[in-house]
């Protein structure tokens, strides 16, 4: 029995220093990236709550970052984790592989950490593991990807795809019938067309753009990479002669579309981005392509599901609310960034 | 000899049929869209990538070989010419830069299949993963902007010269060098000699290690040109460059009439199978269906494609 023990508590050191490791090695390829804004975001607070309170020691597992905005939920948690003193930040090794982050857990349970935040490579087949955090008494802070069972976690943190689709849909929409344009040609380039999310946001966008009496003329998935995007939007372009408006569902992917866009030498319409990088930001900012705004899903939630973890684990509410204790459920609104708020948003974009 | 010749012409046949009938179907869906020079140039934009990378994979499995790793070399190349530090020294270094990076590792895995005697399928899935693994280290796994100073190499795709986008030009050279050292070279020969029957080669003279390890080098520097192709396409380096174009180019080969057991395969054939790929994609977009039907379609196309050529061989021999 001593001997298990002691040889979890070795696998947890390691993937402690496992993940110190890669994180400096991956800061080295940084030398001259002083242009690029703030990497990470971390908000300090005004209230007693940040203070510093009881210990925390508090466990954190995500996916590995094959993209920028799973790359930046990892850098924001722990920089708000660093903000305070009394919070022990224990990240396990990110990984893409369901089984990897069970173990990774099961590691951080034996562990006996206080909290956890946990962002699911899958909700559904890592919700065995959380419920058996939350039965050992730990609280699970579920961030974006939903566990299906209320049991398994404490908190859910996450943004709206949904209301994405919405935003984007309402942007679109409004300017069009502003303009007065009849029967727009209203283009859709998603992520991955299979999974949920991107299915939410279109949904989102369908509905939205039906308050104006509009719809999607077509839509194609890109995966989510840039090179897939300018395929797409590559062949788009050629389909459809004239273009009133593009949404595209992401800004990662957006650098293809837009180099694509760039490529044909098109003009004649506006594109509305989502996620939010800094890239896009600046793009907007600039004014100089066919990239007029974006729609937010933001991963500075990754910075505030570190915040409420700590908040939990020392029996605190959230100062702006009259109860004692934090919610059971956030939902961050998708927020429109345009030419003219693009200032307030910069710090908080992410590098692709 | 003669026989075999009329085969492989036949076999072409086929293809450019294929081709005209997509190109039919092409022109009465989407008539206003389809026949546009623009759309043509931009399906011939599409193929390149892939195009240059299936030039190298035609030689390697002419040379009874597989390369798994193309895609991955490719996006390793992009990453290793995008960091800050590469591109602080031009666009010349950079594409010199992402062709290096793909030779080398071409030639490194060509050392371990012909001088440690491994299966290329083994050595190129392990490059494959190892290559992926690098790329996302180096770029920490975001995706790497060429910067300003270096739109050069942008401009490949975006400066035309007579209506084609200059990076067409360089899948057009690599073709065209590419048929050249198959057909007019002692290399050419010895590829088809070694890949047909290793030991025969090895018995006529031929240094069949060397050769092999050349072959995967030259699949290497492919995708470093390759690379160069995507970064000017999509003004990046990303570890995410280039998945499942492995796939794609070994798909185009075969349905080109080479053979995977080696020995025998053109370049035109494979050229002529990734347009007919390539143009499906565009036909599928341009008609707004989704992807997972595309999917399908090449599904089918291969095991067709294959069938047809397995009865056209049966039928004359």
């Amino acid at each position: 029995m001593n001997r298990s023990v002691g040889r979890r508590g070795f696998l947890v050191s390691g993937a402690v220093v496992g993940a110190g490791t890669l994180l400096t090695a991956c800061t080295s390829n940084e030398p001259e990236a002083a242009a690029a804004p703030t990497q990470q975001t971390a908000a300090v607070g005004g209230t007693d709550n940040d203070q510093p309170g009881t210990r925390v020691v508090m466990g954190f597992s995500a996916p590995a970052a094959d993209h920028g905005w799973i790359a930046a939920i990892a850098k924001n948690a722990e920089a708000q984790a660093k903000q305070y003193a009394d919070v022990e930040f224990k990240p396990v090794e990110p990984t893409n592989d369901i089984n990897q982050q069970i173990s990774a857990v099961e590691t951080l349970i034996q562990a006996k950490v206080d909290v956890l935040v946990l962002l699911p490579n899958d909700g559904e087949q890592l919700n065995q593991v959380a419920r058996k955090a939350m039965d050992a008494g730990i609280p699970v802070v579920n961030l974006d990807r939903v566990f299906p069972d209320k049991l398994s976690y404490r908190t859910w943190v996450g943004g709206d795809n949904y209301g994405m689709g919405v935003a984007a849909g309402h942007y679109i929409g409004k300017k069009l019938k502003d303009k007065g344009v009849a029967d727009p040609v209203i283009l859709e380039i998603q992520g991955i067309a299979t999974l949920p999310l991107t299915q939410d946001r279109s949904k989102g966008f369908a509905d939205a753009l039906k308050s104006y009496g509009f719809s999607v003329t077509a839509q194609q998935d890109a995966k989510f990479t840039v090179e897939s995007g300018t395929q797409v939007a590559g062949n788009l372009l050629q389909a459809h002669k004239k273009i009133d408006a593009i949404w595209n569902h992401d800004d990662d992917q957006g650098i293809g579309v837009l180099a694509a866009i760039k490529e044909a030498g098109r003009d004649e319409f506006f594109m509305v981005g989502g996620a939010g990088s800094a890239n896009a930001m600046r793009d907007i900012q600039s004014g100089s392509g066919v990239l007029e705004a974006t729609v937010t899903y933001s991963p500075t939630m990754a910075s505030s599901a570190v915040k409420l973890a700590r908040l939990i684990a020392q029996g605190k509410g959230m100062s702006d609310l009259v109860e004692n204790q934090v919610p059971q459920s956030i939902t961050l609104a998708s927020e429109t960034v345009t030419k003219e708020n693009v200032q307030a948003y910069l710090p908080l974009g992410f590098e692709s | 000899m003669t026989l075999l010749v009329r085969v492989r012409e036949a076999r072409h046949l086929g293809l450019v049929v294929a081709l005209l009938l997509l190109a039919a179907v092409g022109l009465i869906t989407s008539p206003d869209t389809f026949g546009t020079s623009s759309n043509l140039v931009s399906i011939l934009a599409l193929a390149s990538t892939i195009g240059v990378i299936t030039v190298g994979m035609t030689f390697v499995i002419i040379g009874g070989g597989i390369d798994l790793s193309v895609g991955a070399v490719m996006a390793l190349a992009s990453v290793w010419a995008t960091t800050l530090a590469t591109q602080s020294y031009g666009p010349v270094v950079m594409a010199v830069c992402a062709v290096l990076v793909g030779t080398g590792a071409g030639l490194v895995g060509g050392f371990l299949i012909s001088y440690g005697r491994m299966v290329p399928f083994i050595v190129t899935l392990a490059m494959l993963v190892a290559a992926r693994g690098l790329a996302q280290r180096m770029s920490d796994r975001k995706t790497q902007l060429i910067q300003p100073e270096n739109s050069a190499i942008v401009e490949l795709s975006t400066t035309r010269v007579l209506g084609l986008p200059l990076l067409v030009y360089i899948f057009a050279l690599v073709v065209v060098v590419g048929w050249l050292v198959l057909n007019r070279t002692t290399f050419g020969r010895r590829t088809y000699a070694v890949g047909g029957n290793p030991e025969a080669a090895r018995l006529a003279g031929i240094d069949v290690r060397r050769h092999t390890m050349m072959l995967y080098a030259l699949s290497g520097l492919c995708c470093g040109i390759a690379a160069i192709i995507i970064m000017a396409r999509t003004t990046t380096g990303s570890s995410t460059h280039g998945d499942l174009y492995e796939l794609d180019a070994i798909a185009a080969v075969i349905i080109g009439g080479t053979l995977l057991t080696g020995g025998r395969g053109t370049i035109i054939g494979s050229i002529l199978g990734l347009l007919i790929f390539t143009l499906i994609t565009n036909l599928f977009i341009l008609n707004g269906l989704n992807t997972s039907d595309q999917l399908i379609a090449k599904g089918l196309i291969i095991v067709i494609a294959v069938l047809l050529q397995r009865r056209g061989l049966e039928s004359r021999t």
